[in-house]
Protein backbone atom coordinates (compact mmCIF):
# COMPACT_ATOMS: atom_id res chain seq x y z
CA UNK A 1 0.00 0.00 0.00
CA UNK A 2 1.27 3.47 -0.89
CA UNK A 3 2.36 5.23 2.30
CA UNK A 4 4.88 8.13 2.20
CA UNK A 5 4.74 8.32 6.02
CA UNK A 6 5.91 4.77 6.52
CA UNK A 7 9.03 4.23 8.60
CA UNK A 8 9.54 0.65 7.41
CA UNK A 9 13.20 -0.26 7.10
CA UNK A 10 14.31 2.74 9.16
CA UNK A 11 16.43 2.56 12.30
CA UNK A 12 15.64 5.34 14.76
CA UNK A 13 17.23 6.47 18.04
CA UNK A 14 14.92 8.07 20.58
CA UNK A 15 16.19 9.74 23.76
CA UNK A 16 14.05 10.39 26.82
CA UNK A 17 12.11 7.25 25.92
CA UNK A 18 11.42 6.14 29.48
CA UNK A 19 8.49 8.51 29.83
CA UNK A 20 6.30 11.18 28.32
CA UNK A 21 6.67 12.22 24.69
CA UNK A 22 9.73 10.02 24.16
CA UNK A 23 7.84 6.90 25.13
CA UNK A 24 4.91 7.70 22.86
CA UNK A 25 7.16 8.63 19.93
CA UNK A 26 9.05 5.35 20.27
CA UNK A 27 5.86 3.28 20.32
CA UNK A 28 4.23 5.12 17.43
CA UNK A 29 7.40 4.84 15.31
CA UNK A 30 7.34 1.07 15.72
CA UNK A 31 3.69 1.05 14.62
CA UNK A 32 4.87 2.72 11.41
CA UNK A 33 7.40 -0.06 10.87
CA UNK A 34 10.58 1.43 12.31
CA UNK A 35 13.08 -0.48 14.39
CA UNK A 36 14.13 1.65 17.30
CA UNK A 37 16.91 2.12 19.82
CA UNK A 38 15.38 3.66 22.91
CA UNK A 39 17.37 5.30 25.67
CA UNK A 40 16.67 6.87 29.06
CA UNK A 41 18.15 7.06 32.55
CA UNK A 42 15.67 4.85 34.38
CA UNK A 43 16.01 1.17 33.43
CA UNK A 44 12.64 0.13 34.87
CA UNK A 45 10.65 2.79 33.05
CA UNK A 46 12.72 2.30 29.89
CA UNK A 47 11.87 -1.37 29.96
CA UNK A 48 8.19 -0.51 30.30
CA UNK A 49 8.49 1.42 27.05
CA UNK A 50 10.37 -1.50 25.49
CA UNK A 51 7.54 -3.86 26.33
CA UNK A 52 5.06 -1.56 24.57
CA UNK A 53 6.99 -1.46 21.29
CA UNK A 54 5.45 -3.23 18.30
CA UNK A 55 7.35 -5.69 16.18
CA UNK A 56 10.85 -6.86 16.95
CA UNK A 57 14.49 -6.04 16.44
CA UNK A 58 14.49 -3.14 18.89
CA UNK A 59 17.18 -2.17 21.38
CA UNK A 60 17.20 -0.44 24.72
CA UNK A 61 20.22 1.29 26.27
CA UNK A 62 20.21 2.89 29.71
CA UNK A 63 22.27 6.08 29.48
CA UNK A 64 22.82 9.35 31.33
CA UNK A 65 23.40 11.92 28.61
CA UNK A 66 24.58 14.58 31.04
CA UNK A 67 28.10 13.08 30.98
CA UNK A 68 30.67 12.57 28.20
CA UNK A 69 30.91 8.87 29.07
CA UNK A 70 27.13 8.49 28.92
CA UNK A 71 26.97 9.99 25.44
CA UNK A 72 30.02 8.03 24.20
CA UNK A 73 28.62 4.77 25.53
CA UNK A 74 25.30 5.35 23.79
CA UNK A 75 26.91 6.28 20.47
CA UNK A 76 29.08 3.12 20.60
CA UNK A 77 25.94 1.00 20.78
CA UNK A 78 24.27 2.65 17.81
CA UNK A 79 24.34 1.06 14.40
CA UNK A 80 23.79 3.36 11.39
CA UNK A 81 20.67 5.44 11.94
CA UNK A 82 17.98 6.84 9.68
CA UNK A 83 16.59 9.10 12.38
CA UNK A 84 17.21 10.58 15.80
CA UNK A 85 14.56 12.05 18.09
CA UNK A 86 15.79 14.16 21.00
CA UNK A 87 12.94 13.98 23.51
CA UNK A 88 14.84 13.98 26.80
CA UNK A 89 13.94 17.14 28.66
CA UNK A 90 13.29 18.64 32.08
CA UNK A 91 11.69 21.85 33.30
CA UNK A 92 13.19 23.73 36.25
CA UNK A 93 10.85 26.46 37.51
CA UNK A 94 12.44 29.61 38.90
CA UNK A 95 11.36 33.01 40.19
CA UNK A 96 13.36 35.85 38.55
CA UNK A 97 15.21 37.00 41.66
CA UNK A 98 16.27 33.54 42.78
CA UNK A 99 18.10 31.95 39.85
CA UNK A 100 21.10 29.83 40.89
CA UNK A 101 23.96 28.97 38.56
CA UNK A 102 23.44 25.27 39.32
CA UNK A 103 19.83 25.51 38.14
CA UNK A 104 20.90 27.15 34.87
CA UNK A 105 23.51 24.45 34.36
CA UNK A 106 21.11 21.60 35.09
CA UNK A 107 18.48 23.02 32.77
CA UNK A 108 20.91 23.50 29.91
CA UNK A 109 22.79 20.23 30.47
CA UNK A 110 19.71 18.13 29.82
CA UNK A 111 17.73 20.23 27.37
CA UNK A 112 20.49 21.80 25.31
CA UNK A 113 24.03 20.47 25.81
CA UNK A 114 23.09 16.78 25.72
CA UNK A 115 21.20 16.85 22.39
CA UNK A 116 23.87 19.13 20.84
CA UNK A 117 26.78 16.94 21.91
CA UNK A 118 25.00 13.68 21.08
CA UNK A 119 24.18 14.97 17.60
CA UNK A 120 27.79 15.95 17.00
CA UNK A 121 29.25 12.65 18.21
CA UNK A 122 26.80 10.63 16.12
CA UNK A 123 27.79 12.54 12.99
CA UNK A 124 31.51 12.32 13.83
CA UNK A 125 31.31 8.54 14.30
CA UNK A 126 29.49 8.06 11.01
CA UNK A 127 26.37 6.73 12.68
CA UNK A 128 24.04 8.90 10.62
CA UNK A 129 23.12 7.74 7.12
CA UNK A 130 22.77 10.10 4.20
CA UNK A 131 19.15 11.17 3.98
CA UNK A 132 18.61 10.76 7.72
CA UNK A 133 16.40 13.02 9.83
CA UNK A 134 17.02 14.67 13.19
CA UNK A 135 13.97 15.74 15.21
CA UNK A 136 14.45 18.00 18.23
CA UNK A 137 11.62 18.36 20.75
CA UNK A 138 11.53 22.07 21.42
CA UNK A 139 8.52 23.98 22.81
CA UNK A 140 6.25 26.93 22.10
CA UNK A 141 7.71 28.25 25.37
CA UNK A 142 10.90 30.12 24.66
CA UNK A 143 10.34 30.28 20.93
CA UNK A 144 6.91 31.85 20.44
CA UNK A 145 5.39 32.01 23.88
CA UNK A 146 6.34 32.57 27.49
CA UNK A 147 5.08 30.76 30.56
CA UNK A 148 5.29 31.85 34.20
CA UNK A 149 8.42 30.74 36.04
CA UNK A 150 9.73 29.03 32.88
CA UNK A 151 12.50 31.48 31.95
CA UNK A 152 15.27 28.85 32.15
CA UNK A 153 13.26 26.28 30.26
CA UNK A 154 12.48 28.96 27.67
CA UNK A 155 16.18 29.81 27.34
CA UNK A 156 17.09 26.16 26.84
CA UNK A 157 14.52 25.76 24.07
CA UNK A 158 15.31 29.07 22.39
CA UNK A 159 18.89 27.81 22.11
CA UNK A 160 17.66 24.60 20.48
CA UNK A 161 15.69 26.70 17.97
CA UNK A 162 18.90 28.39 16.86
CA UNK A 163 20.93 25.19 16.85
CA UNK A 164 18.40 23.43 14.61
CA UNK A 165 18.74 26.16 11.99
CA UNK A 166 22.53 26.09 12.11
CA UNK A 167 22.76 22.29 11.92
CA UNK A 168 20.15 22.11 9.17
CA UNK A 169 22.38 24.31 7.03
CA UNK A 170 25.61 22.50 7.90
CA UNK A 171 24.30 18.96 7.44
CA UNK A 172 22.36 19.61 4.25
CA UNK A 173 25.37 18.61 2.13
CA UNK A 174 25.02 15.10 3.54
CA UNK A 175 21.27 15.24 2.80
CA UNK A 176 20.65 15.03 6.53
CA UNK A 177 17.60 17.01 7.63
CA UNK A 178 17.24 18.77 10.98
CA UNK A 179 13.90 20.02 12.28
CA UNK A 180 12.13 20.72 15.55
CA UNK A 181 8.65 20.20 16.96
CA UNK A 182 7.11 22.90 19.16
CA UNK A 183 4.45 21.27 21.34
CA UNK A 184 1.83 23.17 23.30
CA UNK A 185 0.76 21.76 26.66
CA UNK A 186 0.78 17.96 26.65
CA UNK A 187 0.20 16.54 30.13
CA UNK A 188 3.07 14.15 30.83
CA UNK A 189 5.40 13.37 33.70
CA UNK A 190 7.50 16.51 33.05
CA UNK A 191 4.70 18.59 34.53
CA UNK A 192 4.35 16.58 37.74
CA UNK A 193 0.64 16.75 37.20
CA UNK A 194 -0.08 14.48 40.13
CA UNK A 195 1.36 17.09 42.45
CA UNK A 196 -0.62 19.90 40.91
CA UNK A 197 -4.13 18.49 40.97
CA UNK A 198 -4.75 18.05 44.68
CA UNK A 199 -7.77 20.27 45.02
CA UNK A 200 -11.00 21.20 43.28
CA UNK A 201 -9.57 24.70 42.71
CA UNK A 202 -6.61 23.32 40.84
CA UNK A 203 -8.72 21.04 38.68
CA UNK A 204 -10.94 24.03 37.79
CA UNK A 205 -7.83 26.09 36.95
CA UNK A 206 -6.62 23.31 34.64
CA UNK A 207 -10.04 23.18 32.99
CA UNK A 208 -9.94 26.94 32.40
CA UNK A 209 -6.48 26.63 30.86
CA UNK A 210 -7.75 23.90 28.57
CA UNK A 211 -10.63 26.09 27.37
CA UNK A 212 -8.12 28.75 26.32
CA UNK A 213 -6.97 26.42 23.58
CA UNK A 214 -8.85 27.21 20.36
CA UNK A 215 -9.15 23.48 19.78
CA UNK A 216 -10.52 23.13 23.31
CA UNK A 217 -8.14 20.47 24.64
CA UNK A 218 -4.62 19.86 25.76
CA UNK A 219 -2.35 17.84 23.50
CA UNK A 220 -2.10 14.08 23.53
CA UNK A 221 1.26 12.42 23.17
CA UNK A 222 0.13 10.92 19.82
CA UNK A 223 -0.40 14.46 18.45
CA UNK A 224 3.32 15.04 18.90
CA UNK A 225 4.36 11.53 17.86
CA UNK A 226 2.52 11.94 14.56
CA UNK A 227 4.52 15.10 13.88
CA UNK A 228 7.72 13.20 14.61
CA UNK A 229 6.64 10.44 12.23
CA UNK A 230 6.11 12.99 9.46
CA UNK A 231 9.53 14.57 10.03
CA UNK A 232 11.25 11.17 10.18
CA UNK A 233 9.56 9.86 7.05
CA UNK A 234 10.41 10.41 3.39
CA UNK A 235 7.28 12.56 3.14
CA UNK A 236 9.31 15.43 4.61
CA UNK A 237 12.39 14.96 2.47
CA UNK A 238 12.29 18.60 1.36
CA UNK A 239 11.81 19.92 4.89
CA UNK A 240 14.78 21.13 6.90
CA UNK A 241 15.50 23.88 9.44
CA UNK A 242 11.80 24.15 10.23
CA UNK A 243 9.85 24.38 13.47
CA UNK A 244 6.63 22.35 13.41
CA UNK A 245 4.19 23.89 15.82
CA UNK A 246 1.71 21.39 17.29
CA UNK A 247 -0.21 23.40 19.85
CA UNK A 248 -3.98 23.31 19.44
CA UNK A 249 -3.87 26.93 18.26
CA UNK A 250 -2.87 28.44 21.62
CA UNK A 251 -0.18 30.67 20.10
CA UNK A 252 -2.74 32.31 17.80
CA UNK A 253 -3.48 34.72 20.68
CA UNK A 254 -7.06 35.39 19.77
CA UNK A 255 -8.44 38.36 21.64
CA UNK B 1 13.19 32.81 62.56
CA UNK B 2 10.70 34.92 64.52
CA UNK B 3 7.16 35.08 63.13
CA UNK B 4 7.32 38.88 62.67
CA UNK B 5 10.52 38.59 60.62
CA UNK B 6 9.03 35.74 58.60
CA UNK B 7 5.97 37.86 57.80
CA UNK B 8 8.29 40.64 56.59
CA UNK B 9 10.28 38.28 54.37
CA UNK B 10 7.03 36.82 53.07
CA UNK B 11 5.69 40.28 52.23
CA UNK B 12 8.91 41.11 50.35
CA UNK B 13 7.98 38.59 47.67
CA UNK B 14 5.03 40.76 46.64
CA UNK B 15 5.35 43.90 44.48
CA UNK B 16 1.87 45.39 44.49
CA UNK B 17 0.40 44.52 47.87
CA UNK B 18 0.79 46.99 50.76
CA UNK B 19 2.77 45.79 53.80
CA UNK B 20 -0.35 46.37 55.92
CA UNK B 21 -2.06 43.46 54.19
CA UNK B 22 0.30 40.96 55.78
CA UNK B 23 -0.36 39.58 59.26
CA UNK B 24 -0.07 36.24 61.01
CA UNK B 25 -3.70 35.48 60.23
CA UNK B 26 -3.57 36.51 56.58
CA UNK B 27 -5.07 33.85 54.26
CA UNK B 28 -2.30 34.53 51.79
CA UNK B 29 -3.61 32.46 48.86
CA UNK B 30 -6.62 34.79 48.72
CA UNK B 31 -4.46 37.87 48.18
CA UNK B 32 -5.13 39.31 44.74
CA UNK B 33 -1.45 39.26 43.76
CA UNK B 34 -0.87 35.64 44.81
CA UNK B 35 0.10 33.37 41.94
CA UNK B 36 2.39 30.47 41.08
CA UNK B 37 5.37 32.78 40.59
CA UNK B 38 5.02 34.26 44.08
CA UNK B 39 4.58 30.75 45.47
CA UNK B 40 7.89 29.84 43.84
CA UNK B 41 9.52 32.99 45.30
CA UNK B 42 8.35 32.04 48.78
CA UNK B 43 9.81 28.54 48.37
CA UNK B 44 13.12 30.05 47.23
CA UNK B 45 13.09 32.63 50.04
CA UNK B 46 12.68 29.89 52.65
CA UNK B 47 15.53 27.95 51.05
CA UNK B 48 17.80 31.02 50.92
CA UNK B 49 17.01 32.49 54.34
CA UNK B 50 16.45 29.35 56.39
CA UNK B 51 18.12 26.60 54.36
CA UNK B 52 14.87 24.62 54.44
CA UNK B 53 13.04 22.96 51.59
CA UNK B 54 9.30 23.37 51.31
CA UNK B 55 7.13 22.31 48.41
CA UNK B 56 4.08 23.52 46.52
CA UNK B 57 2.08 20.89 48.39
CA UNK B 58 3.32 22.32 51.71
CA UNK B 59 2.17 25.78 50.70
CA UNK B 60 -1.21 24.46 49.57
CA UNK B 61 -1.70 22.76 52.92
CA UNK B 62 -1.32 26.06 54.82
CA UNK B 63 -4.06 28.66 55.15
CA UNK B 64 -2.37 31.54 56.99
CA UNK B 65 1.16 32.96 57.10
CA UNK B 66 1.38 31.72 60.69
CA UNK B 67 0.52 28.18 59.49
CA UNK B 68 3.33 28.38 56.95
CA UNK B 69 5.75 29.72 59.54
CA UNK B 70 4.85 26.83 61.85
CA UNK B 71 5.37 24.30 59.06
CA UNK B 72 8.74 25.78 58.12
CA UNK B 73 9.90 25.76 61.74
CA UNK B 74 8.92 22.11 62.05
CA UNK B 75 11.12 21.02 59.13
Amino acid sequence: MYNPFSLAGKKILITGASSGLGRSIAVECTKMGASVLITGRNSERLNMTFVLLEGSGHQQVVADLSTEEGIENLVKQCSELDGVVHSAGIGILVAPQFIKRSEVENQFNTNTFAPILLTSLLVKNNKIKSGASFVFLSSIVGTIFASKAHSLYAASKGAIDGFVKGMALDLARKKIRVNSILPGLVPTEILNMENALTSYDEVMKMKMKMKMYPLQRFGRTEDIANGAIYLLSDASSWVTGSALKIDGGITLGGI
Amino acid sequence: MELSQFIEKFAEQFDNTPKSSFAATTDFKQLEEWDSLISLSVISMVDDELGKRITGADIRSCATIADLHKLVESK
